[in-house]
Parts: structure tokens; sequence; C-alpha cells
């Protein structure tokens, strides 16, 4: 990957936003200015040499890192915390956000040094050597003038003693956090070849109460589960929620007042808006990668189908037509195709056809049943839950080959796509009266497998885009 | 109030006699629940402080017919001749109530997906209204409502559970 390619969507960012990325200000103290104009010794993420990490491969032990605290250039009290204090926490989110992706191991705390500020951007390599890391990430918090902070945020190749990445990210106090997901970002990226997801977000639906009569809200949290918040107060069963592209608003489906329908939630105001003006059930939404419309199905007299509505209302569009259940669309990343659910042939299998209807075709042709196809937004796979006996999360390609599954549980179930399209949130239930469901995340390997902490129980969980 | 209901009560208790007695066989097993809210359309109005039940209302429904509910087998939404003689026995007493709106529930059980789910629940709800339809009760007075597999009412992981909670429930709107 050139390097180019790894700062710029991060300096595009935005005027609109309070985070705002620029190339890491060298500390004030420093006194070598090497590292500006030095070329990294290895070419990173080119499968040739140097620091490469395999995402798909699974087998290779996970790549050392360590990520000591980051210092500050003077102890300074924010609305995030004193900053020697956010430092801290900055590299723990970022040695969390490595961890989970099962893709490095983080030097544990005992061996990590106290780094100064100076030091920030002249590492103590031979240090770091014999704690047997490969890669080192060093930064700094500075509180500005006007209440924001700067992170900086430097990868290091320790065997080559050279610098791999740099950036700076300005945020407003409250979105401290981000910082150092779009620095674990930058370094997942830059490792890995894979494009970033740790600055994004999940909706789901937070889950209580005894099995018979759930309690379900809509919930929001960043993708590490913190910074979570219900969206709807309980009253009414809600279901299936998933980011607009442009994230500021979810559709799902609710019972508000006992008539099953298609809603969208602004999450700025918190309004709510009936989608479909009918008296018939719709459900299973999704937006169409432009945000232009949303596909969704319609239950009229025992069969469903799937339309498609413009995001701003109006007339549904029908797309399906064949007597059965027609359900849990999902569009192409380039908005051309559609890959959905259908019992046409006896059971439920999966069919993709033209984002206007036309040229249906059955892709999966495996045992048991397949379900709740979603389309990678890398656009090579498509993820569906697997039916046949348990449920199981599995991936195939857009033709219906190399089917993979990469769960086994009892019920795994309801796959949605980072937006890397590297790992799989969804919901795993457990059976029994006492049954629940949690929200949890699987990369491709199917080996780094984890719950994502909520609240309370989750279920439906919906990956958003990459904040912008 | 009062008076034009018995009225009412009275009227569609011809109208079921009339209508049924020749359509129905002598299929509809004895009523489990004394019956008097048809014959003596006071009874329950005297005293509804005292908790009697009001004919016409669900509770009165649910203790007149066989049940209010109905069952299916795994993924399936055919009318068997159980849930024949079930509904059948609800659409006596919805004839001998004309004016009662109902909703049908359709319900599964928890081994499918939550979309398919809500479908295959609504195919349910609709198989036993067009039944209770076919036997002369207007769709207009019913409505249909899926709940997927969201409200089991037994809670276990076992085919005991699962069978009873692929459903249709019909509910007399009050």
């Amino acid at each position: 990957m050139p390097r180019s390619l790894l700062t710029l969507p991060l300096t595009l960012a935005l005027a609109a936003s309070a985070l705002s990325a620029q190339e890491a200000p060298a500390p004030q103290a420093e006194p070598v200015q090497a590292p500006a104009g030095q070329q990294p010794a290895l070419a990173p993420a080119n499968g040739q040499e140097g620091l490469v990490v395999d995402v798909e491969g699974g087998i290779s032990a996970p790549m050392p890192i360590a990520i000591p605290a980051m210092p500050t250039n003077a102890v300074v009290q924010t609305a995030a915390g004193t900053t020697d204090v956010v430092g801290q926490q900055l590299s723990q989110i970022i040695a969390n956000d490595l961890r989970n992706s099962g893709l490095f191991t983080p030097v544990p705390p005992t061996q990590l040094r106290t780094v100064s500020f100076p030091e920030v951007t002249a590492p103590a390599f031979d240090y770091w050597n014999g704690t047997g890391a490969q890669a080192l990430v060093q930064g700094y918090v500075r509180a500005n003038g006007d209440g924001t902070l700067t992170v900086g945020c430097y990868l290091y190749d320790v065997l080559a003693r050279s610098e791999l990445a740099r950036q700076g990210f300005v945020v407003a106090p409250g979105e401290w956090r981000r910082a150092a997901h779009k620095c674990a970002d930058s370094i997942y990226t830059k490792l890995t070849g894979e494009g970033p997801y740790f600055d994004s977000r999940v909706v789901y639906v937070s889950e209580t109460g005894p099995k018979g009569r759930r309690i379900k809200r809509l919930a929001i949290m960043d993708q590490d589960g913190a910074n979570h918040r219900f969206l709807t107060n309980g009253q009414s069963i809600v279901l299936t929620p998933r980011f607009a592209p442009n994230q500021q608003s979810i559709v799902y489906m609710s019972y508000v007042d006992k008539r099953p329908a298609i809603y969208v939630y602004d999450i700025g105001s918190g309004r709510q808006r009936l989608v479909v003006q009918n008296a018939a059930t719709t459900f299973a939404p999704r937006f169409s990668p432009d945000g232009r419309w949303i596909l969704f199905s319609m239950a009229q007299g025992g069969n469903t189908d799937i339309y498609r509505v413009s995001s701003q209302g109006g007339s549904p569009q029908r797309l399906t037509n064949a007597p059965g259940i027609d359900t849990g669309g999902s569009y192409s990343p380039d908005g051309s195709k559609i890959v959905f659910e259908s019992d046409r042939s006896g059971g439920q299998q999966i069919y993709v056809m033209n984002a206007d209807g036309s040229n249906q075709q059955r892709i999966s042709f495996g045992g048991g049943r397949y379900a709740t196809p979603v389309w990678s937004p890398r656009g090579d796979l498509i993820a569906f839950t697997k039916l046949g006996g348990a449920f199981r999360i599995g991936i195939m390609n857009p033709s219906g080959g190399g089917e993979k599954l990469l769960t086994d549980s009892w019920q795994d179930e309801g796959p949605s796509w980072s937006p890397n399209g590297r790992v799989i949130t969804f919901q795993r239930s457990t059976q029994g009266a006492s049954g629940k469901a949690d929200v949890w995340m699987v990369d491709l390997t199917g080996v780094n497998e984890r719950r994502i902490p909520t609240p309370l129980d989750g279920s439906d969980p919906a990956w958003g885009p990459l904040r912008p | 109030m009062t008076k034009i209901k018995t009225t009412l009560v009275v009227a569609a208790m011809a109208l079921a006699i009339a209508g049924c007695a020749k359509k129905r066989p002598a299929v509809l097993p004895p009523a489990p629940v004394d019956q008097n809210a048809g014959v003596d359309p006071n009874a329950g109005q005297t005293n509804p402080g005292d908790g009697a039940i009001v004919p016409g209302s669900d509770a009165d429904f649910k203790r007149s017919v066989t049940s209010n509910t109905v069952h299916f087998g795994l993924d399936q939404y055919d009318i068997d001749p159980e849930a024949r003689a079930i509904l059948d026995s609800q659409a006596a007493w919805l004839q001998r109530y004309p004016n009662v709106r109902i909703t049908i529930e359709g319900h599964c059980d928890e081994r499918g997906t939550r979309e398919y789910n809500l479908a295959l629940g609504d195919r349910r709800a609709n198989a036993a209204k067009n039944y209770l339809a076919a036997r002369g009760v207007t769709a207009d007075r019913m409505t249909v409502i899926s709940y997927g597999k969201e409200r089991p009412i037994a809670l276990g992981s076992d085919e005991a559970s699962y069978a009873q909670n692929r459903r249709a429930v019909t509910i007399v709107l009050g």
C-alpha cells in the first residue's frame, strides 16, 4: 500500500466533525527531526518483506507490539480528564483494539517503560527490542487553548529502528476515544494492508426481562462497547436496526401501536418516521449504499416479497413476486445487485438478483437452509446464517462457491460486516428457559471470536460505516 | 348501551344457530366449559363488578371456544384437522357476535431466523384467518399480526416447547 494512501483519507476528515486529522506535529521539545525525512527501512504490507500481518492466515502468531502510555507536554485538566491520564487511557484503547483484531499481542504493561515527551520521536529501540516487540506505538497528548486535544500517533519498526507512520488527531474532549481508534486504525492499516474499522459504531437491540416477554430497546455503542447509549425506551418491541450510510439515521422495525412496520430514527433529533404508509407488515429494512433507497420486506396475506422505497418515503416498488417468503435483502456495495433469501424452492436458500429485481438466481446449494445473507462492503463475500440443527455464521463468495463456516455454537444468527469487510458481528443465543442473546464478533479466520460487553443482553447487531 | 348489546347478542345467537347448524357436522366436541353466555345473554351483565364474564368479550370467547389457539408443524402453516375443529368453534362464536372484531397473532418457535419467522408468523395468522373467512367470518372483522419468535409461551428449547410456540392465537378486541 502506498504511503500516501494511508494519510489521505484521514487528512480529508472534516470541517463538520469535531475530530480532525493532520500530520503529527513533533513534540515541541523534540531535538531531533530525523524521522520526518527518513524513509522507512521496510516496505509494509506488500507481502514482500518487513512488518506484515496476514489477516486471513489465522495460523501465524499475532505480532508482538508495544504501546506505552502516551506522555503529555504539560499535565492539564480537560473535559476528558487530565492529559496524563488521557494518555494512559489512549494507549490502553489502542492496545485493546489491536488485541481484539486477533492479529497483535500487546506487550504486557509490566514490560512497558515510561516514555518521556521528547522520547516519542526518538524511541529507545534497544529497550523495546528486549521486550520482544516487533512494532512500537508511541504518541503524545497535548491540550490546546481552544479546549481540544491533539493526539500524536507514531508507528515504529523496532528491528529496523525506523518510523513507519505518523498521524495527528485533533479531537473535542467528548470524542477523545476516537483519537485512539483512529491511531489503532492507522497502525492496523499500515501493518495489514487492510482497511480501517476501529473508529466505527454498532447499533443493536438491547434485551432484558423474561424470555417470553423480552424488553427490547435500540442502543448504539462504539465497536468496542464504549459510549453506550439507549435510543428507545422499551415500550414497543424493536428489531433489526441498520445504519444509514451517512450514519445520521437508523432504519429498524418497531411494534409501536401494535402495528409492526419499518421506521427511520434520526439520531440527532431522536424523531421517528414511518417509512411506508400501508396496513401490511413491513420488516427487514436495509439502506442502499448511496442511502437513496430502503430495501424491505412486506407480508401480505401470508406471502412475503421484497420491495424498495425512496428513503424519503413514497410508493414502494415491488422487486420479487415468487409465491413464498422472499426476505432479508442486502445490496452489493456498488448498489447494482441484491442478495436475499427465499423459500421458493421449499426451504430457505440464498439468491442474487439485479437491483431492479431482474435475473433472480439461486447461489446456495449446500445441505441445510441458508438465511440472512449480507454482502460484504468489499464486495468479495456474502455472510449468512446456516441452519441445520444449530445456527452458524458462514461466508461464501457472491457466486455461491467457497463456503466456509466461521462459528460453531447452538444458535449464532444475523451477521453484519465491519466497515473493512474483515470482521463480522452477530448475535449468539443460549438455549433453555433462561437462554439469552449477546453480541459477538468473529474474524474471517473463524479463530478470533469474542463477546462485546454490553450493559444488558443484546441481539441484532449491525455494524456502521467507518466514521468520517 | 346494555340494552342494545343484549339485543345484538340475541340476534347474533339466532344467526349463529341458523347459519351454522347445517354447515357444520357434529364435529365440534362438547365444549369443556358451560356455554350459558349465548343462552342467557343477561348472565354476566347483572353484576359486572363480580368479575363475571361479559358476553362477546375475549374472556367469553376463551371460555366458549374449544381453544383460542391452533398449532402448526415445524416450518408449516397448514390447518390440520385438530386446528379445523378449534377454528370451527371460533367461527361459531364469532357468528353469534357479528360486530366483534378479532386479531390473529402468528407465532413461531425459536428455530427459525428472526425475519423469516416474522414472515412465517404472518403465514400462520393468515392461514387461520382464511379458514375463519371460509367459515363465514367477514375479512373486515379480522386483522393479523406476526410476532415471529418474539413472544414464546413455552420457554424451553425442546420439542414440547417448540410445538406450543408454533401457533396462531385469536384475540377478541375489546
